[in-house]
């Protein structure tokens, strides 16, 4: 591709896509959603999924029903 | 943002990296316009825009620790909202997501040539939506927005070098979807 052809697409592509307005800004303002989010985000961080308690329990249940398991499991930790 | 410049002043951006939210709020209404127009020049959706806008800023205070307050917010905020916006086009269907905004919504500074027909605009809009993200987003920003080439590398993490082979690939790429669809350039 030469330069000439170079120049031809980017007119092409400044005719399709025309700059966006300098001052162009949001319709609302988008604060309060940033809070949302971030309250959102605090609220996942806090809760444990259930696929966790169910690890968990299924661990406990194991450690109790079979006790001399538990050294063989640390050791490999 | 173009200059990075910021009337926050430093006590703020530090307070800002230790996660006052109120520090986050003054940086917030400073940065959120430059920051969503720096997006919707990429993405040339007004909607997901805004979406993206909030998506950086939260990105930015959860890395509010990884923040050096000795150097500009400004480049920093752009470079969050320029992986925002390429997670964004990644995450589209390629050929749909540009279609609507050419129908005129977008807030553009200048109408396009009215010597050039809408068959051919929408073909070249058409083109450029199949160009994979990275390409697009040197491309957008250095040919349509005519963004200096080393504040689109500093966005993208690339060198200036990259930024120019990045805009030759798409513009090549361009030139042989458009040959297929029978326009010559």
């Amino acid at each position: 591709m030469n330069a000439h052809h170079e120049n031809q697409i980017k007119q092409l592509l400044k005719q399709a896509l025309p700059p966006v307005e300098l001052n162009a800004e949001p319709e609302r303002d988008l604060w309060p959603a940033v809070l949302r989010r971030l309250d959102e985000d605090a609220t996942q961080r806090k809760a444990v999924s259930w696929i966790d308690w169910a690890l968990l329990g299924g661990l406990a249940v194991f450690a109790v029903s079979f006790p001399a398991t538990i050294p063989v499991f640390l050791y490999y930790l | 943002m173009a200059d990075g410049s910021s009337k926050v002043p430093g006590t703020m951006l530090q307070r800002f990296r230790d996660g006052d939210l109120d520090a986050f709020e003054a940086l917030f209404r400073e940065h959120q316009r430059p920051v969503y127009g720096w997006i919707l020049r990429i993405v040339r959706n007004t909607a997901a825009a805004e979406d993206l806008t909030v998506e950086t800023f939260w990105r930015i205070y959860r890395a509010h620790d990884r923040f050096q307050p000795e150097y500009p917010f400004g480049p920093w905020a752009r470079r969050i909202a320029t992986r925002a916006a390429l997670d964004w086009l990644r995450a589209q269907r390629p050929e749909v997501e540009l279609t609507a905004e050419m129908a005129g919504t977008l807030p553009s500074a200048s109408k396009g040539d009215p010597g050039i027909a809408d068959e051919i605009r929408s073909k070249t809009a058409l083109a450029f939506s199949r160009l994979p993200p990275s390409l697009r987003a040197a491309a957008i920003l250095a040919v349509a927005e005519e963004q200096p080439h080393k504040d689109i590398a500093a966005a993208l993490g690339i060198t200036v070098g990259a930024v120019k082979l990045r805009v030759f690939r798409a513009l090549r790429l361009l030139r042989k979807d458009l040959e297929k669809q029978g326009i010559t350039p």
